[in-house]
């Protein structure tokens, strides 16, 4: 239980560093965090002690060993996908706003108010 | 960006042909080794962008290499989805039908569909990488 | 029931999105006709699915049936509430699609904005139509990033910090949802969605708490998408920093999709509905509604304005279903649950249709001018006679004048607040209703009466755009029919019954 606990713990340290950063690529960083947290939060959710991995080639050995859940690989498989276009898609950003401003730094990208 | 130095040239060459074998390797073994697609295609990719990264900009032609990543990309997705339709052809009508024979689990050319679905993924995300590489390196100034 | 044809409305756009650079290699005039003649073909599909009397119909993706009735692969369900929001997907892409044919050709970079939208198209397709909990969430995230990428699509300073802004926000209400996502599989064990219902009706999960705390973190980040006050700094930005089509998609129908279907599905229909959820979701509609429309009163950019009041009609919409919920919850009168629903859904499609048309009329104001500043128009009704004609309809639907959409859905939604005792509710619908009034006909007087600002000749715009803006503007007439009942049962009644009976959905959708 205090494993999850942390994984909210470090949740929240990522949420915080998003708030906090003046820097655009400290916000990447910071969102990466995040995400990573509920990966490895979807992977503990799906152990189980003294199991073995799930791919398995003949039914007898599913007798007598437990089998890890196999369902939240899946998950974290596509998010991982989903994080990658992400994180793709806000350096590109990053990098056109360094070129148009000449910044990185959040407080002066404001051309657009009201 | 200028290349690298004559040692690390070298030796990039060397690994990223390593590094393309094994991506092949974790591909093709999709269906029975954990891996598959997208991990493969992540192996596959980085074996060109560190060949990439050690020969700089100035030996490799990275716009004509742009065009032909693309084309690459649509190529591979499109076939994957033609693949997937074509279960609506054979048998009762389901997207994605594992129609092909499977033979004994464990061997190679088992598991139906799986491996074919496999390597054209691959091939998507390895595209997909080196032309987001490509994209982040030959970006040019546009008037704002 | 079974129903082999739900496929189409994925396939299709994808399809589409990834042939189109290979056609485009061939000939550049070709791709956006594909696109309008797509989005065709499935508002079409959508229009006669209405006519499939079947309550809900299920199709299984890959053939993978439930074994010993616990579902193991993908479902896409379609009953009521789905086919009334594929209708007006469809529709306003298609639209969309054919404004766009001729606003685009002064972007460079054109081949990529097809697609985009066909993938946008496909994503929003997919969210209204999944079955299971985490196929909801991953074509969430293909609409989002597509609607990422089509907002920064002109590539100048402001549309890109304005897609950065969207992109921090969106991305952070993503990662909230797939918290909420894990800790609902942690407590029930699976993924779909009738079956989570299921479970969780049957008392199986002990702990109450965790439920509540992945409910707040599913209304942080459904409120996010769906622009609710606090949540709503991405939105003015956004919408008014994007080409006029996607703001139209975006405004019309991605805020809809993402944000209202996504908690009536969750929260009505998987959840029971209780009072401590449909008092948020009425007290957050309430201030959303106000302060939406007193932000749009200082604004003097045409599409800021627009966007400020696309807050506020969600506002009613949010207020509408919390009323709802809540005389649901308590075991009120059925028939006012009933006329709260209708009004409420019924407000959420007349607002695509009006929102899409006042936003496309500023793209064809700007497509003539070059400009959306309130400030720097005036006298344009001598030479666009169409797109005067048009945005009055659409200003006098969204202010609620009768005989057109909006009143009649505005005013229902204030007679069953009043019906379930919500006096001060009411009257605040009333005021916000009055001051959209006062909003639209600033609106009208600086951009077609007035002394002309600018000094270049000005043509009425070409024909694709005038088709578009006819067709929406009719539609908005046409709507007006729907209170009679008998057009009633066949588009708003099968939603509003889907929504009355909150968990039988499990049962009906598990049968194959």
């Amino acid at each position: 239980m205090t494993l999850y606990i942390l994984c909210f713990i470090l949740f929240l340290v990522g949420i915080y560093g998003l708030v906090i950063s003046r820097n655009i690529i400290k916000m990447v960083i910071s969102l990466t965090i995040v995400e990573i947290s509920i990966f490895l939060m979807l992977i503990m959710i799906g152990y189980i002690s003294g199991g073995i991995a799930p791919v398995v080639f003949d039914q007898q050995i599913l007798d007598n060993q437990a089998v890890v859940d196999p369902l939240p690989q899946t998950m974290v498989l596509t998010a991982i996908v989903i994080a990658l276009a992400t994180n793709s898609m806000l350096l590109t950003m990053a990098i056109r706003l360094y070129k148009k401003y000449g910044t990185f730094d959040i407080h002066e990208i404001s051309k657009l108010k009201g | 960006m200028k290349g690298m130095s004559v040692i690390v040239r070298k030796i990039a060459q060397l690994l990223s042909a390593m590094i393309f074998v094994f991506g092949m390797y974790i591909v093709t073994h999709g269906h029975i080794l954990p891996g598959g697609g997208f991990s493969g295609g992540v192996l596959l990719a980085s074996a060109f962008i560190v060949l990439s990264l050690a020969q700089g900009k100035d030996h490799i032609q990275l716009k004509r290499q742009k065009k032909i990543t693309s084309l690459y990309e649509s190529l591979s997705i499109l076939l994957v989805l033609l693949l997937g339709i074509s279960g609506l052809f054979a048998g009762s009508l389901f997207l994605f039908n594992n129609y092909l024979p499977k033979g004994q689990p464990g061997e190679l050319l088992s598991a139906g569909n799986i491996p074919i679905y496999n390597i054209l993924i691959g091939v998507k995300v390895a595209a997909t990488l080196f032309a987001i590489f490509l994209a982040l390196t030959t970006y040019k100034e546009e008037i704002s | 029931m079974e129903d082999k044809t739900l496929i189409f409305f994925i396939v299709l756009p994808f399809l589409a999105a990834f042939s189109l650079p290979l056609i485009g290699l061939v000939s550049e005039k070709a791709e956006s006709y594909i696109v309008a003649i797509i989005s065709l073909i499935l508002m079409v599909l959508s229009v006669s699915s209405l006519f499939n009397l079947a309550e809900s119909t299920v199709y299984v993706v890959g053939g993978w049936y439930p074994v010993e009735k616990i579902p193991i692969g993908i479902h896409l369900v379609s009953d009521g509430l789905s086919k009334l929001m594929l209708l007006i997907v469809n529709t306003l892409a298609f639209f969309c699609a054919v404004f766009a044919i001729d606003y685009i050709k002064k972007y460079t970079g054109q081949k990529y904005f097809y697609t985009l939208f066909c993938l946008q198209l496909a994503g929003l397709n997919g969210v209204v139509l999944a079955g299971d909990m985490f196929n909801l969430f991953v074509f969430m995230e293909v609409a989002s990033k597509a609607s990422y990428a089509l907002v920064a699509f002109g590539v100048r300073r402001t549309e890109i910090e304005a897609s950065f802004k969207y992109q921090v926000l969106g991305g952070l209400a993503s990662l909230f949802m797939l918290f909420a996502i894990t800790m609902l599989y942690w407590m029930t064990s699976t993924l779909n969605m009738a079956d989570m219902s299921l479970v969780l009706s049957k008392g199986l999960v002990e702990n109450g708490n965790a439920l509540r705390f992945a409910q707040l973190f599913l209304i942080a980040g459904v409120g996010i998408k769906a622009a609710m006050i606090p949540f709503h700094a991405w939105l003015p930005d956004a919408h008014s920093s994007a080409p006029s089509p996607v703001s139209a998609m975006l405004s019309g129908v991605v805020i809809k999709v993402l944000g209202i279907y996504v908690l009536l599905r969750l929260f009505i229909n998987v959840f029971e509905p209780d009072i401590f959820i449909s008092n948020v979701f009425a007290v957050l509609g309430g201030i959303s509604m106000t302060a939406g429309v007193f932000l749009a009163i200082g604004a003097w950019d045409l599409k800021r304005l627009l966007a400020y009041h696309s807050i506020s009609q969600m506002g009613y919409v949010m207020m509408g279903i919390g009323i709802g919920m809540g005389i649901l919850a308590s075991a009120g009168p059925s028939a006012t649950v009933a006329l709260t629903f209708t009004a409420a859904l019924f407000h959420m499609i007349n607002h695509a249709v009006f929102k899409g048309l006042l936003f496309l009329s500023a793209g064809s104001i700007e497509h003539a001018t070059g400009t959306v500043n309130l400030k720097g128009m005036g006298g344009l009704a001598k030479y666009m006679p169409l797109t005067m004609a048009t945005s009055f309809v659409a200003s006098m639907a969204i202010a609620g004048i009768p005989p057109f959409n909006g009143f009649f859905s505005k005013f229902a939604i204030i007679v069953a607040a009043i019906q379930g005792g919500y006096h001060f509710r009411a009257a605040l619908g009333f005021i916000v209703g009055i001051i959209t009034l006062a909003s639209f006909l600033k609106f009208q007087r600086y951009a077609f009466f007035g002394k002309p600002q600018y000094d270049f000749s000005i043509k009425e715009s070409p024909f694709f755009i005038k088709f578009s803006l006819v067709s929406l503007a009719v539609l908005c007439l046409a709507m007006s029919l729907l209170i009679f009942s008998s057009i009633r049962e066949i588009v708003l009644d099968p939603a509003v019954n889907t929504l009355l009976e909150t968990t039988g959905y499990a049962i009906k959708n598990l049968q194959p």
